[in-house]
């Protein structure tokens, strides 16, 4: 084995190195049917380079990611193409020397950290094992020395005590850490990331990407980062490529494709990430991405697309551009360049407050104390719903927000002490010791929309419920009521006879939000409800609440961790951590002066472009 | 902005007629393996052989053809038990008890399961530990043993007997539904219909039950083959039917002191017996493979 590499030595400007990896042609199919997943596929990855792969759900980027290792998910299959590691074809290896090439050559950071260690063994042997199975170093001695240094570089300690700790004894955080220091440990040229960060807390998130980005550079290390947050690798990666329904439509630097994309695609997904300066208004996508086989024929994002002309349908473009540095694929490409940048960013005009401080309170909840099981979660929270306003909870996973939430809309399983009080009238704790009237006032939208609606109901038989719960209605006056609230959020009528699983994310949410719609409620309280969507899908629901506040008045109380959502949606803010509210203000106000440290902290976690 | 855009696209490939529930989706994935074609082809038959038998049988059950345990003849063609019935003519008759007896009570096994199990596992705390300690004691008797007892205090009525293997199946039945209930319960359809405040027989009924119609499913084929076993075991140990009444069960106890001199008497109705508990288990574990994969399909979402 070579001496480590020097920070100095592979410190040159990224992206002039020589080609590690190289992709052609890929083409990965569902296995019996035949269905492409990818198609197409070309991309290279330089030497110390990190490229971000982004795309939204069922895009294939994950596929395409696994398929650099020659790994396919079941049901998958590579159909045609080549993948060229340092020269070594890595789809003709054989089982022997693939075994060699994964960990070797090329490594995997998978999403979710917690099922990807094993429970049952200690840390410490499980990055032993890595070692030991590529042969690494000459002794046990190498290997230990190794070791030590694989912790220290992802900032760990390397002490005997915490090696012996389980996967299950650190945080989400730290396993991510040692993930990708299994992943590191052979020094390999290229890492794959497959959305390491989506299952961490901004704060956590911030510092496993500096992780990353110091080791990239310093091991010269090149990387593929697959994420469906564009803002997430805009600090991190060198170059992006954008994958719409299995293909490459845009590969470029990151500079040029955030200065100005080529491709539609790439500016409207641009729109749809929230910023957190405000400059720009969120713009959902409307639709969503094609799985595989629902894709039409000729370029899959025509249907979505504003530039879409009849050729489109036809035929796929061909790729068009700067040699490899900056390609893209739309026929009508040249003329989106064109265009300048600033076309798709619509100015932002601040959620804009139906009613002033000074409207009634409709929800307060005074020094409230909320138990989990016997422990403590909330302490002493103090906070006022207004008529007419949004109040955005903002905090990480275990602030206390969500039990907050589920407190008001009484369904906080465990003890409670204090005052919540719906217009000056206290509140029982469970939803069904209070009166129809008080359960009608205040409706809940959960934050998952795959587990929120029953898969064995009709959309008709989901917004039944409420209408049959609250409101004595005749058949006709129901089925009216119902195709009112689809209208709400923009739903067709079609969908009442269909079941959940034959609608997509998006489709899903806005049922949900119908559902709480059909209540009448004066507050409707939304508990992280874009958390499981794809950025465009999030920004259109985004969109969809604040029109709905603004032309129905009701008041929302709305949860998130993401502080770059509230000021698209909220007038005021209540930031939590630990179970205690540590800043109240409004939006403007706390954004742009944030007091408490803890604030401060958040908004210079949070990934922005 | 002015309205929110109509993002409805309609989905190419999604058809929005009225699907089947998904009990029937999983029995025909099950009808896929070649296990459940087996199952159902082999049960069919013993049903219908049950059912038809007795149209077709030679003799009455109770008919004196022969001297006791005649090898086969041309007049009993599967010979004579010990008194000298018609071997075929018994058999041919003796499926209709053991068959109608274990659907009963592996029913009554079922409702009676499957209430305590979706009571416990939706109620939780107090009522799930109540619940659920008190089957355990049931479940610690052998079911057999437990059947025994009670038969020795009220004597061989059919009604007790079907009862009472209803009853020794209710426990593992309540485990299982206990178990797919409580997966069912924390999805957030249930903390929604909570919230509205709708009625929790409404929400166990139309909420959780159409959720845990499958795996119902199985347990109903394997609970029907441990009643089969068990129903021709109580038979055998005389507790069941009663001489002079034809039952597989039965034969097998009357004929088997002559099982060296005419072994048909007895080997024909233990064949019928293990014939049909192989074929109810086999459409068991068709239907169970069957729920695990559809699991797999929709579950990713």
């Amino acid at each position: 084995m070579n001496g480590r590499p020097s920070a100095t030595a592979n410190a040159g400007a990224p992206g002039s190195g020589d080609i590690v990896l190289s992709v052609e042609q890929l083409r990965i199919v569902l296995d019996p049917s035949g269905v492409d997943i990818d198609d197409d596929v070309s991309l290279v990855i330089r030497q110390g380079e990190v490229l971000g792969l982004v795309g939204e759900s069922a895009s294939g980027k994950t596929t395409a990611a696994t398929s650099l290792l020659a790994h396919q998910r079941r049901g998958a299959k590579i159909a045609g193409g080549r993948i060229t590691i340092e020269g070594v074809d890595v789809l003709a290896a054989s089982p022997t020397e693939l075994r060699r090439i994964r960990g070797g050559l090329i490594s995997y950071v998978p999403q979710d950290a917690s099922a990807s260690l094993n429970p049952a063994l200690r840390i410490g042997t499980q990055l032993a094992e890595i070692l030991e199975a590529h042969h690494f170093g000459d002794s046990r001695e190498d290997r230990e020395a190794r070791l030590v240094q694989m912790m220290s570089d992802v900032l760990l300690p390397s002490d005997k005590a915490f090696l012996r700790r389980y996967p299950h004894q650190l945080s989400g955080g730290q396993q991510q850490r040692v993930a990708i220091a299994i992943a590191l440990a052979c020094r390999p040229k290229v890492i794959v990331f497959d959305e390491p960060t989506t299952a961490l807390d901004v704060t956590t998130q911030a510092h496993v990407l500096e992780t990353i980005r110091a080791l990239t550079r310093s091991y010269g290390v090149s990387a593929l980062y697959v994420t469906h947050d564009l803002a997430v690798v805009a600090n991190l990666a060198d170059r992006i490529a954008v994958m719409y329904a299995g293909r490459l439509v845009e590969v470029g630097p990151k500079a040029a494709l955030f200065a100005g994309a080529w491709h539609p695609y790439t500016r409207k997904l641009l729109a749809a990430i929230p910023d957190l300066s405000g400059r720009h208004a969120l713009k959902g996508i409307p639709g969503w991405a094609p799985r595989p086989g629902q894709r039409v024929s000729g370029c899959a994002f025509a249907p979505r697309c504003d530039w879409a002309i009849e050729h489109c349908a036809a035929e796929f473009p061909p790729a068009e551009g700067l040699a490899i540095e900056h390609q893209v694929r739309c026929w009508r490409s040249s003329e989106v360049r064109a265009q300048g940048a600033s076309h798709e960013a619509h100015l932002r005009s601040a959620a804009a407050a139906l009613g002033s401080e000074a409207e009634k309170t409709v929800v307060s909840v005074r020094e409230l104390i909320a138990y989990y099981q016997s422990k403590e979660t909330l302490h002493d929270v103090t906070a006022t719903l207004r008529e007419h306003r949004c109040l955005a909870l903002v905090g990480e996973s275990g602030s206390g927000k969500t039990t907050l939430a589920r407190c008001i809309s009484g369904l906080h399983p465990f003890k409670i002490v204090g005052d919540i009080e719906l217009r000056g009238k206290p509140l029982a704790r469970e939803a069904r010791g209070r009166s129809v009237a008080e359960r009608q006032a205040i409706q809940y939208i959960f934050q998952s929309p795959y587990s929120s609606l029953n898969p064995r109901k009709t959309i008709r038989q989901i917004l039944a419920q409420p209408l049959s719960v609250f409101f004595a209605l005749s058949n006709d006056e129901a089925e009216a009521r119902m195709e009112r609230v689809l209208e709400q959020v923009a739903l067709d009528a079609s969908l009442l006879s269909r079941y959940p699983d034959q609608l997509s994310g998006g489709e899903r949410q806005r049922i949900a939000i119908a559902r709480a719609l059909a209540a009448e409620p004066s507050v409707l309280i939304c508990d992280e409800v874009t958390s499981w969507l794809d950025v465009s899908v999030q920004a259109a629901i985004i969109e969809l609440l604040e029109e709905l506040q603004r032309v129905t008045g009701v008041s929302m109380l709305f949860v998130t961790h993401n502080l770059a959502l509230i000021r698209s949606v909220a007038q005021e803010v209540a930031v939590m951590n630990e179970g205690r509210i540590v800043e109240y203000g409004e939006v403007a106000t706390v954004l742009d002066e944030p007091q408490a440290a803890y604030t401060r902290k958040l908004l210079a976690d949070t990934p922005t472009i | 902005m002015s309205t929110p855009e109509a993002v409805t696209v309609e989905t190419p490939g999604v058809v929005a007629e009225r699907r089947p529930p998904q009990w029937l989706l999983t029995i025909r994935e099950a009808w896929r393996l070649r296990r459940t074609k087996a199952g159902v082809a082999i049960s069919v038959a013993m049903v219908a052989l049950a059912l038809f038998g007795p149209l077709i049988a030679p003799y009455s059950p109770t008919e004196f053809v022969g001297p006791p345990f005649a090898a086969p003849s041309a007049t009993a063609w599967l010979g004579t038990d010990y008194i000298g019935h018609d071997v075929l003519s018994r058999v041919l008759y003796g499926g209709r008890t053991v068959i109608s007896l274990a659907l009963a009570a592996t029913v009554i096994g079922l409702v009676l399961g499957v209430t305590l199990g979706m009571i416990s596992g939706y109620a939780r705390r107090w009522v799930d530990e109540t619940v659920m300690r008190l089957l355990d004691v049931v479940l610690a008797f052998p079911s057999l043993v437990l059947a025994l007892l009670f038969v020795a205090v009220f004597g061989p009525q059919l009604w007790l007997i079907v009862l009472l293997v209803g009853i020794s199946h209710a426990p593992r039945i309540a485990r299982v539904m206990r178990a797919a209930t409580l997966e069912v319960t924390q999805r957030d359809f249930i903390k929604s219909a909570e919230a509205l405040g709708v009625a929790h027989r409404r929400i166990l009924a139309f909420e959780i039950l159409p959720n845990i119609s499958s795996p119902l499913l199985v347990e109903f084929g394997l609970r029907l083959t441990y009643s089969i076993g068990l129903i021709a075991g109580l038979s055998f140990l005389g507790f069941g039917m009663q001489p002079p009444a034809a039952d597989w069960g039965l034969m097998i106890n009357e004929n088997r002191i002559g099982i060296t001199v005419q072994p048909l008497a007895v080997a024909v109705p233990v064949m019928l017996i293990a014939v049909l508990a192989i074929s109810t288990n086999l459409m068991a574990d068709g239907l169970g493979r069957a729920l695990i994969g559809i699991e797999r399909d929709t579950g990713a979402t």
